[in-house]
């Protein structure tokens, strides 16, 4: 189906069944109970899940691919960004122009740079996208100012041109919205105890995020993705047999550069404000973190990875000291704040050292990331049920 | 490895996956709620505390989440009541808002107006929070504000002191009580010409966002007026830590002032580095060298240590005030007494203006009757208040700015312990300190009160 293998159609019809329904099993546990703190199913981290999983695709084309490790990913992130809210500002409030355009701004942005920096390989491949990157960023943060916004960062105003769409008369900044469907309009459904929220921007953010997707395994199973790989398994072979790489790593960087630029202009569609931040190499050294997480060079396993650090970091920060005492409320009173004084270096703006930590595990136990663990879950699963025959001897994709 | 058969089947099945996922969004416009975004159902209601838990002004940030926590108490009838006893309008009866049970909610803003966005989406999106309250920095309020007026929420600032909070980027449901850069220019000019005279050559180092632009400008405006003149003003990143690049090129610039327009850790960290470049001791033109912090906290004079003595400022409010210039300051005490009383040691001006800002919030609703941000803002604008400790003021209704009067101080010289480290030189009153709102431009919108 699709023009897919079994398999991977298979694959695609599971995300797409996981993005369709994540606003309900993202929320397991009841409105107002103390576990529902641990509910991941608002607008806000919903849309971040799938915006951050087109990143870490893109990027994963790149880094699980070519084994080309970019260090400057955010920067077209940020560039898409800039090209989305100044789309928003001057042509309409559309977020199909934003998200076009920053795309195509992302991909020349990616040009520019690829060619400069897919000069060198390994890591001077990576320091040079690094310093392009924080390049970028020094620039959006001060010396382009008045493009970008500076510190402040760039958003929408009320006196914006907007010249494709009719006068504001209602002296509110107008939502992004979709053809008159407002990308931050939700409707709620109340089963019980549970209350689910249905958000068009989420939605909209889901439905390209599984174009995105689809176009990934395209991109995978084709001659040109077999070349890819090619290049990452040995380059001066390829070189030597007298077969030129640089065209397909160019348009490889390109591409990637265009999936950051897609998600770039997909966040500022969601939430229209560009902060120069978004290009700091904390954000190119987090899209690298959620691949590696997730299982590099397969093709659920970033997108899991994404999932997996924006939880933690919309979560797991939100949990406060009153929160914990809370919950530990039915020990003794000095084995209570034990526990507490115990758990607080690694909750709230600590969280940072709980991902470290299972970041480590990984590397360390699962060097697959979390497909190696599904993978070995149902090895584990397919042992107790001898049987079948022709258990998967495929690597890991 | 790519099999692309395009069969009739297939095609209509891609078609129909295709046309259903297009329509999925149009099944789900409905506003799920009439009346405002977050309207409190139970016996609770839920406010937002977006403070910085990390980064330059977690300092800052510290002091405003212990105020909040403060006046969280005293709402619920907890504690002493602090200034609900000094509190000129006696609506709240510390039995929450409308009779609900306040609760609250924190979130870190990291200073970056990204970060201070999402954490604010969640706890609107999924804590239910009637309003947003907090910030140290004004990028950080300009972009919260503007999420808050689209969200349909009611926006309480922080510390935010830049001109644009209030000014170019004002938003009918965005409301400040700190004083602002136009303020602190009008507050300071008068002291410094009485003080190092009216001939002077300036030189500014601006934290490069919004706060540091329009603080230059209006301490620019206003020293140029009286005759200073301006040498060089150079713009440092807000992330910096090490300012001594910047601080070499100052003693060989003509300049006889140096005007630190930092905040928080930056301002800290600039100071203490002019300091070993020996620029206090130094001369220059035939004067003593001096240094100018327009924004001045105890937060900071407590990092900066004994360098700050001498230097003058301007704050919004400070401990002292009440004991130094009298009862028409009224509401001081009582606060540093609660506070001292919980934390044991005295509020600075971020806790004191995020403390004033809940109470006045908590009573607008109460005055309106209702937890509907344009009901809100209705009360809020032009309501004349005293008893919260910065004597009669008034929440302007043109721009949602809180006109009252500005403190000019001094760090001390011999302080007598880590709390004493500013003294008032001067309260420059309101009506000194008094603009046009038009001067700013920029447009309030109409109230949104959301889904």
């Amino acid at each position: 189906m699709f023009g897919l293998e079994k398999r991977d159609a298979n694959l695609l019809i599971a995300v797409g069944a996981l993005v369709l329904l994540a606003p309900i099993f993202l929320n397991p546990f009841p409105e107002g109970s103390a576990l529902a703190q641990f509910n991941a199913g608002y607008p806000d981290l919903m849309q971040r899940f799938v915006i951050f999983g087109i990143f870490a695709i893109g990027f994963n084309i790149l880094f699980g691919l070519t084994g080309y490790l970019s260090f400057g990913h955010a920067a077209f992130l940020g560039a898409g960004s800039y090209a989305g809210v100044w789309m928003l500002k001057l042509l309409t409030i559309n977020v199909i122009p934003a998200i076009v355009i920053s795309t195509l701004v992302a991909g020349v942005f990616a040009l520019i740079i690829g060619f400069i920096s897919l000069r060198r390989s390994g890591i001077y491949f990576s320091i040079l996208t690094l310093a392009f990157a924080q390049m970028s960023f020094a620039l959006a943060a001060s010396v382009l100012t008045p493009i970008t916004g500076g510190e402040t960062g760039l958003q929408t105003a009320l006196d914006d041109p907007r010249i494709l769409d009719a006068a504001n008369e209602s002296r509110n900044i107008p939502a992004p919205s979709l053809f008159g469907l407002h990308m931050n309009d939700s409707a709620q459904l109340a089963v019980g105890d549970w209350l689910w929220t249905f958000n068009v921007g989420y939605y909209v953010a889901g439905i390209v995020m599984l174009a995105a997707f689809y176009v990934a395994i395209r991109i995978f199973r084709s001659p040109f993705g077999m070349m890819l790989r090619a290049i990452k398994s040995n380059q001066q072979r390829l070189n030597y047999t007298g077969l030129n790489t640089r065209p397909y790593m160019l348009a490889c960087f390109v591409i990637s550069g265009m999936y950051a630029g897609l998600a770039g202009g997909l966040m500022v569609s969601m939430d229209p404000l560009a902060g120069a931040e978004r290009m700091q190499w904390t954000a190119s050294g987090e899209v690298v973190l959620m691949t590696i997480l997730g299982g590099v060079g397969t093709l659920i396993g970033p997108v899991l990875g994404a999932g997996l650090i924006k939880y933690f970091e919309n979560i797991f920060s939100k949990i406060n000291d009153n929160l914990l005492h809370q919950w530990f409320s039915f020990l003794p009173q000095g084995l209570e704040d034990f526990v507490v004084t115990i758990i607080h270096p690694f909750i709230g703006k600590g969280w940072h050292l709980t991902l470290g930590l299972m970041f480590m595990a990984v590397i360390i136990f699962l060097p697959g990331g979390l497909v190696e663990l599904g993978q070995r879950a149902s090895k584990l699963f397919k042992k107790r049920n001898p049987p079948q025959t022709g258990g998967q001897k495929e690597p890991a994709e | 490895m790519v099999t692309t058969n395009l069969t009739r089947r297939g095609v209509i099945q891609t078609g129909a996956a295709a046309g259903a996922g297009l329509a999925l969004p149009t099944i789900l416009t409905a506003g799920s709620h009439a009346g405002f975004t977050n309207a409190p159902t139970g016996s609770t209601v839920t406010l937002g505390f977006n403070v910085p838990q990390t980064g330059a002004y977690a300092d800052e940030g510290a002091d405003e989440l212990r105020a909040y926590e403060l006046a969280v108490e005293h709402l619920n009838g907890g504690g002493d009541g602090g200034m609900l006893s000094t509190f000129s309008s006696k609506s709240l009866n510390g039995t929450g808002i409308l009779g609900k049970k306040v609760e609250y909610v924190t979130g870190d803003t990291q200073t970056k107006p990204d970060a201070a966005r999402a954490s604010a989406r969640s706890m609107i999106e999924k804590d239910g929070a009637i309003m947003i309250t907090g910030g140290s920095s004004s990028g950080v309020a300009v972009a919260v504000q503007s999420l808050c007026q689209e969200a349909g929420i009611i926006f309480m600032a922080g510390l935010t002191h830049s001109n644009d909070t209030t000014g170019k980027d004002k938003k009918a449901n965005g409301f400040r009580h700190f004083f602002n850069s136009y303020m602190s220019g009008a507050a300071l000019a008068p002291i410094l010409a009485s003080n190092y005279g009216t001939d002077r050559k300036a030189y500014h180092l601006t934290a490069d966002y919004n706060w540091g632009y329009t603080t230059e400008e209006a301490v620019r405006t206003s020293t140029e007026a009286m005759g200073w003149e301006t040498v060089a003003a150079v713009k440092t990143p807000l992330a910096q830590t090490d300012f001594s690049s910047y601080i070499a090129p100052v003693l060989g610039s003509g300049a006889d002032v140096l005007v630190l327009n930092h905040y928080g850790g930056n301002m800290v960290n600039s100071l203490t580095s002019a300091v070993q470049f020996g620029l206090r001791a130094a001369e220059a033109n035939g004067k003593n060298f001096e240094i100018v912090v327009p924004l001045y906290s105890r937060l900071m004079a407590k990092g900066a240590g004994k360098n700050v003595a001498g230097i003058f400022g301007s704050t919004n409010w400070h401990w002292s005030l009440e004991n130094v210039a009298g009862s028409k300051y009224a509401g001081s005490n009582a606060f540093v007494q609660s506070f001292g009383t919980k934390y044991g040691f005295p509020p600075s001006q971020a806790a004191h203006t995020v403390y004033c800002q809940t109470l006045l919030y908590a009573d607008a609703v109460q005055r309106a009757g209702s937890f509907n941000p344009c009901a809100v803002a209705e009360a809020l604008e032009g309501f004349e208040f005293d008893g919260l400790g910065n004597g009669p003021t008034v929440y302007r209704a043109a721009d949602h700015q809180c006109i009252k009067d500005v403190l000019v101080v001094k760090g001390k010289e011999n302080p007598e312990n880590d709390f004493d480290l500013l003294e008032i030189v001067d309260v420059t009153p309101a009506e000194a300190v008094t603009y046009d709102p038009a001067i700013f431009g920029g447009d309030l919108g109409s109230c949104n009160p959301g889904a």
